[in-house]
This record gives structure tokens, C-alpha cells and sequence, in this order.
């Protein structure tokens, strides 16, 4: 009984240990920000590795969310006669929800896990320790430029994401299914407002791209030199993001439909 | 150096599509042109009740949408509710002597205010207040209207 204790009290002090460097890191990492737009030739180069590699998976992914949730919607709202209302509800969900969400978890997938590993590789190779003996710090010279391509590609990756999901649920709501594309429009346009649902969900993916680039970096930063430590690592980056931004998406919701 | 200009246009193409984007979701699917162009005037109409009317309700002319309800409050001493109406400056011809009811767009949809013509020759002017209101219809109270006159009708 005892060692059960003893087990969770030790993952508990694990936990807060994760938790409390991740925060230390975070504050490392702004604390390099402001210096690195001196060199916006790094960011760059990282908005193409988070941002443009990622451009398929999500605008593919976001297409075809917007057809299902087309088709599900449909089919109740056509119970009520109300399928008129398939653009609103289209619209809010991907824009409030859907789209800063799964993005952020397909953004882990795709971004997180090459960022994570490839720190990681660099860690188990010794390139990190080479830079410090050349008085480069890693955290300015590798991370920071990480960090910030993340953050800035996530909220415009949500964006793309629930714009071409509109696109797929306008094309199967009112291509296929016959909704009246005059009423899908219109009723979308008077109910979505533009600071409560659309700028929302672009604070909350701005907020999970902090959270899910944060993450791998940190992963990534402090993974064990072996080779399963850099697939530990990777691991670790994809759930660990998926908790934090579900766990993120919650909390933010509450606050921000507290102010509505 | 190729390498590094192909990268720099895929990136330059990937913000400027996140941009497009956001535009779109801002100016196509929102409401965002109810913020923009304050060219207008505002009128004030009271209610005895406005059912569940709400901010940036519309306020329509014949079916057309001619503002918005850009503030409810309730007057505690007048006990009535206030509601200011926003009212795009292009329709600036509406006789003062219109009414304003609270109406139900289709069975589903929600609350707005419709207004009804009247026959003066003058016309509202910023910050005049609507004389003749009309509140909305609360179920309940029809519904305790209806029983009320059937009661009535069986002890004749």
C-alpha cells in the first residue's frame, strides 16, 4: 500500500518537474524572441517547415471535415426542416472549434513531431554541445527560431483550415445536397460574428500554436542522446500536445463564451 | 541559393493563402459589415417587452435590412425596456411617425424589429425616439389569453 503511494506521490513530483522546466523554457525561449528577428532568414526557413509542409494535410483534412459535418448536419437538421441553417452551423463549429482544434492536432502530428525529433537528433549527436563550445547559444541559434515559426504558422494554418472547410461543406451542402445556396450564405453572414466566433478561434489556435511548438521544442531540447530517446521524445510531443490543447481548448472556451 | 528562393516563395505563398484565409472567414462569413461604416443615426423605441431580443438584432423596412439594435437597456424608472436602433445613413427618408413591432423570423429564427411606415412628411432624425411601439408576443401570455377567453365563453 505504501509503495503504491510512494509510486504516485514520485509521478506527481515528476509531473510538476516537466511542468515547471517546460515554464522556465518558455521564458528562455521569449526572452530570445525580440533577437531573433534580427535574422528573419531562420524564422522563414521554419514557417516553410511548420507552415508550408503542413499546407496539404491540413486543407485536405479541413475539406473534408467540412464535408462530413455538411452531411451529418443535413440529415437532422432535415428532420426539422431547418436546413437552411447547415452554413451557420457549419461556420460556427469550424471557427470556434473544429478548426483551431484539429489543427493544432494534426499540426502536432506533422510540425511537432519533425521539430521534436530533429532537436532531438541534434541533442544525440552532440551538434547542441558543438555550439555551446562556440559560445552560440542553442536555445537563441536552434529553438527560438522553432518556436516562433510555429506560433506564427499555427493561427494561419486554423485559418486555411476553416476556410477550406467552409468550401467542403458549401460544396456538399449545397453542390450534393441541395440546400438553398442564397439562405446557406446569408444566414451564415447574420450569425457569425466577427470578434465572438471568428477572432476567437483565432486567439485559441494562437494560443495552441504557443502550446504545441513549446512543447516539441521542450521535447525535443531534453531528450535522453540515445536514438530511443529521440523516439521517446517524438512520442511524448504528440500526446502531450493533444492533452494540452484539448485540456487549453476547454479552458479557453469557458472564458471566452463567459464574455459572450 | 535556389534552394533558399524556392523556400522563401513557398513561404511567402503559404502566409499570403493564411491571409486570403482570414479574409475571406472575417468579410465573407460574418457579420463584419455591421461594424464598418457608422454613417448613420440612431433612433430609440421603448417596449413593454422585447421577448428575446438581442444585440445586433436586425431591423428591417419591408423585408430589407435597414440597421441594427445596437443597445438594450432596462429604464428602472419608466419600467419599460429602451432599445436603441442603429440605422444605416442611406435610408434616411423614414416618416417620423412609423412604428416599430418586435417580430419572429420564421419559426426557428430569432427576434427582430420591423418597422411599418407611417404617413408624415418629416422624417426620424438622429436620436429621436419611436412613438408607436408594438412588444413582442410571449407564448405564454397567449397561450393564458386563449384559455382565459374559452373559460369566459362557457360560463355564457
Amino acid at each position: 500500500m505504501k509503495r503504491i503511494f510512494q509510486d504516485v506521490w514520485y509521478s506527481v513530483q515528476d509531473f510538476l518537474q516537466t511542468f515547471g522546466s517546460s515554464q522556465l523554457f518558455l521564458v528562455r525561449i521569449l526572452a530570445g524572441v525580440p533577437a531573433a528577428f534580427l535574422r528573419p532568414s531562420l524564422i522563414i526557413k521554419q514557417i516553410h517547415g511548420s507552415g508550408v509542409l503542413s499546407l496539404a494535410i491540413i486543407g485536405i483534412s479541413g475539406f473534408f471535415v467540412g464535408m462530413v459535418l455538411s452531411l451529418q448536419a443535413y440529415n437532422s437538421l432535415a428532420r426539422f426542416g431547418a436546413t437552411e441553417s447547415l452554413g451557420v452551423l457549419a461556420a460556427l463549429a469550424l471557427t470556434r472549434e473544429l478548426g483551431p482544434v484539429v489543427t493544432a492536432l494534426l499540426f502536432a502530428g506533422r510540425a511537432g513531431t519533425a521539430l521534436a525529433s530533429e532537436i532531438g537528433l541534434m541533442r544525440a549527436t552532440d551538434q547542441l554541445s558543438g555550439m555551446e563550445m562556440m559560445a552560440v547559444d542553442p536555445v537563441r541559434r536552434v529553438v527560438v527560431p522553432r518556436f516562433i515559426g510555429g506560433v506564427i504558422a499555427m493561427p494561419l494554418l486554423a485559418a486555411i483550415f476553416s476556410a477550406m472547410g467552409l468550401f467542403g461543406a458549401w460544396l456538399e451542402g449545397v453542390m450534393l445536397l441541395g440546400v438553398d445556396e442564397g439562405a446557406f450564405w446569408q444566414q451564415m453572414r447574420s450569425q457569425v460574428d466577427v470578434y465572438d466566433d471568428v477572432l476567437a478561434g483565432i486567439l485559441k489556435s494562437f494560443v495552441f500554436g504557443i502550446a504545441a511548438s513549446l512543447l516539441a521544442v521542450f521535447e525535443g531540447y531534453n531528450s535522453i542522446p540515445t536514438a530511443e530517446g529521440v523516439s521517446r521524445a517524438t512520442t511524448r510531443t504528440v500526446v502531450l500536445t493533444a492533452l494540452a490543447v484539448l485540456v487549453l481548448n476547454f479552458m479557453l472556451t469557458a472564458v471566452l463564451i463567459g464574455e459572450v | 541559393m535556389q534552394q533558399t528562393r524556392a523556400v522563401e516563395i513557398g513561404t511567402g505563398l503559404f502566409v499570403f493563402l493564411g491571409i486570403v484565409a482570414l479574409f475571406f472567414l472575417t468579410t465573407r462569413v460574418t457579420n463584419f459589415d455591421s461594424y464598418e461604416g457608422d454613417e448613420g443615426y440612431t433612433l430609440t423605441a421603448r417596449f413593454d417587452n422585447i421577448g428575446t431580443l438581442k444585440l445586433r438584432s436586425p431591423v428591417s423596412m419591408s423585408g430589407v435590412k435597414v440597421g441594427r439594435v445596437s443597445s438594450i437597456i432596462f429604464d428602472d424608472e419608466m419600467l419599460e425596456a429602451v432599445v436603441e436602433l442603429r440605422i444605416d445613413g442611406q435610408y434616411s427618408k423614414i416618416p417620423n411617425d412609423s412604428d416599430a413591432s418586435i417580430l419572429t423570423q420564421g419559426i426557428l429564427g430569432g427576434q427582430y424589429i420591423g418597422l411599418e411606415p407611417g404617413g408624415s412628411e418629416e422624417f426620424f432624425a438622429d436620436q429621436d425616439e419611436i412613438q408607436f411601439t408594438q412588444s413582442a408576443l410571449v407564448l405564454e401570455k397567449l397561450v393564458s389569453k386563449y384559455l382565459f377567453s374559452q373559460g369566459g365563453k362557457e360560463d355564457k
